[in-house]
């Protein structure tokens, strides 16, 4: 697709399985949790709304502008949803656009999607609302607050995300801290930058035709209390981890060794016959010659089926 | 212009479009992470599971060119492993030299790194198997028999409804800011007809774009929201009872999960 706008979808096979399922498992709990707010407080006017926003974000990503080098700017949206619809929802929204993403376009994998989740809907959701509200209160009733804080949030959501998901692909020891953190931050702050401006624009926009959607109501500033926290605790910790992993060479390795956690989602969850060759076939390199005759044997069958089933097929017509 | 070059799915006749979709989204799920949990450098276990999706991509008549066409999308991302070459320490295969700085490249390295390129190439190859082979109404059902939240699942149903809607409306909004602006030169300041305008005004006009987007789906959603009162909406998602599995999709299923689980067994063995 022409969508992808920044290496930031991770395909499957770059986390190791403990951490996709880990991460899996806190997304599950992280978006049930805000369905479950989102179908308690909100009403049911936002069923549609949620949906069809999705939808705008989605095709909101078309809408780019040329960068030079025939690089362009796109939109990812979790900043601008959250501030039009609130944290919870905003949760739900970027969840349904992920989901889609990586379930029809292959954009993201299936069994990273926990993960693509976690970095995109959850902390980019939570530090974006996190950001936003801090400025919106420092400024009072300022309309400044309102782009200011939109642009800080959308810059701060997509260089979150991206920190988020470097230090993943470190902890799956898939790329050296290093030099993925680094790299991933130094790409998405050029590319915050581009969503901080977008963002910039469409806020204009809507505060110049619908003002109304700004209106500051106290009942909608409390229940974000958990994800303004979240955000603040993420915000935090990608900090100070951030740094720490990029300026030594095994920094983070040094923090997860400690904690004993990296060799337990480095290595592969099963490990139930140790150094054992297959019965009968004692050298490795002679078991990869017979997959190998046995795999093509496979798809020789498959062909040769379907060549069958249309032959038999014109035969009956 | 419609947009429904969007579409994934390619309407065939075949055993694997006839096969039930929560099947195929159990099994893709499954193969996924059969790939995922395969050791490191186990060639075997890898090339009979590239074996087996490459026969079911024979078998559902997508064919191999159309699926690894499909599946260069996910080329680019590799480079995030190539490090791997370099860092992992091990027998030393070549080193190499720029400047002041060495890299020496490791037999381990290169093994990992071909590792997460293979896992990642036949990831995403079942993926475009399942949806090229399956309308988005049998993903959604799916989707309710394995007991996602049914608010979720009514959220990618109406998503889906409306994203060609919206990607209509977002190619109307390029075509009238083409209309309005005319084509900037490529190159900024060059001898083309005007010069590009500055970088923040052009990703402003963008952002309105953007806003202007948004809020068509706002009022749109208002039109939405009426037409589902006006059928008896009551703030309840609900959908049809998922029809009972038939017993070739028991089977299909059974004999899925059963290679897989064979496949994991030989990835034991060889995990080094």
């Amino acid at each position: 697709m022409h969508f992808n706008p920044a290496p930031m979808h991770l395909p499957d096979g770059f986390l190791s399985t403990l951490v996709s399922l880990g991460l899996w498992a806190v997304s599950i709990v992280a978006v049930g949790f805000s369905l479950r707010r989102v179908g308690r407080e909100l009403n049911q006017r936002q069923v549609p709304l949620m949906g069809v926003l999705a939808a705008a974000v989605f095709a909101g990503q078309m809408i780019n502008f040329a960068v030079a080098g025939g690089t362009s700017g796109h939109l990812l949206g979790a900043a601008l949803a959250t501030i039009l619809v609130g944290p919870w929802a905003a949760v739900v929204v970027m969840t349904t656009v992920v989901s889609i993403q990586a379930l029809v376009f292959q954009d993201g994998g299936l069994l990273a999607l926990g993960a693509n989740l976690f970095n995109m809907a959850i902390i980019g959701t939570s530090v974006a609302y996190f950001v936003y509200t801090s400025i919106r209160k420092l400024a009072g009733e300022k309309s400044w607050g309102l782009f200011l804080g939109g642009v800080a949030a959308a810059w701060a959501s997509i260089v979150a995300a991206a920190l988020a998901c470097a230090l993943e692909l470190a902890v799956s020891g898939t790329s050296p801290a290093n030099i993925a953190v680094p790299a991933m931050g130094g790409i998405h702050m050029l590319i915050g930058a581009g969503e901080a401006l977008i963002t910039f624009g469409a806020l204009a926009f809507l505060y110049a035709a619908r003002r109304d959607l700004f209106r500051r109501d106290s009942k909608a500033a409390s229940p974000g209390a958990p994800v303004y926290l979240f955000g603040l605790g993420v915000a935090l910790l990608l900090a100070v981890l951030s740094p720490i992993a990029s300026t030594h060479p095994d920094g983070l390795e040094w923090v997860a060794e400690q904690k004993g956690f990296i060799e337990a989602a480095r290595a592969p969850v099963y490990r139930l016959i140790p150094d054992y060759i297959f019965p009968g076939i004692s050298n490795e390199a002679l078991a990869t010659v017979v997959a190998g005759i046995v795999g093509t044997l496979l798809v020789l069958a498959a062909a040769m089926g379907v060549a069958y089933l249309q032959r038999t097929k014109a035969e009956t017509s | 212009m419609h947009v429904h070059y969007l579409d994934p799915h390619r309407s065939l006749e075949s055993p694997v479009h006839a096969l039930d979709g929560r099947v195929k989204f159990i099994l893709t799920v499954a193969f996924i992470l059969t790939a995922s949990l395969t050791p490191y450098a186990a060639w075997p276990v890898y090339i009979l599971l590239l074996a087996t999706i490459m026969s079911v991509e024979i078998l559902s008549r997508l064919g191999i060119g159309y699926v690894q066409r499909r599946a260069s999308l996910a080329l680019p991302f590799v480079l995030a492993a190539l490090p791997l070459v370099f860092s992992l320490e091990g027998t030393n295969l070549f080193t190499m030299r720029l400047g002041s700085w060495t890299a020496t490249a490791s037999l381990e390295g290169l093994e990992h790194f071909f590792s997460v390129g293979l896992k990642s190439w036949l990831s995403i190859q079942a993926g475009i198997v399942l949806t090229s082979s399956t309308s988005f109404p049998d993903l959604l059902q799916a989707m309710r028999a394995v007991r996602l939240p049914r608010l979720l699942v009514a959220m990618f149903g109406l998503m889906w409804r409306y994203l060609f809607v919206l990607a209509d409306e977002a190619v109307r909004l390029i075509r009238a800011r083409a209309a309005r602006s005319g084509r900037p030169a490529p190159s900024a300041g060059g001898a083309g007809p005007r010069p590009m305008p500055r970088l923040a005004w052009r990703a402003a006009v963008a952002g309105g774009m953007a806003g202007n987007l948004f809020l068509r789906a706002f009022d749109r959603s208002d039109r939405i929201y009426g037409a589902m009162l006006s059928r008896g909406y009551d703030g309840e998602v609900r959908s049809l009872p998922n029809s009972p599995l038939s017993l070739s999709g028991w089977l299909s299923l059974a004999g899925g999960l059963a290679l897989l689980a064979f496949l994991l067994g030989l990835g034991a063995l060889f995990g080094s």
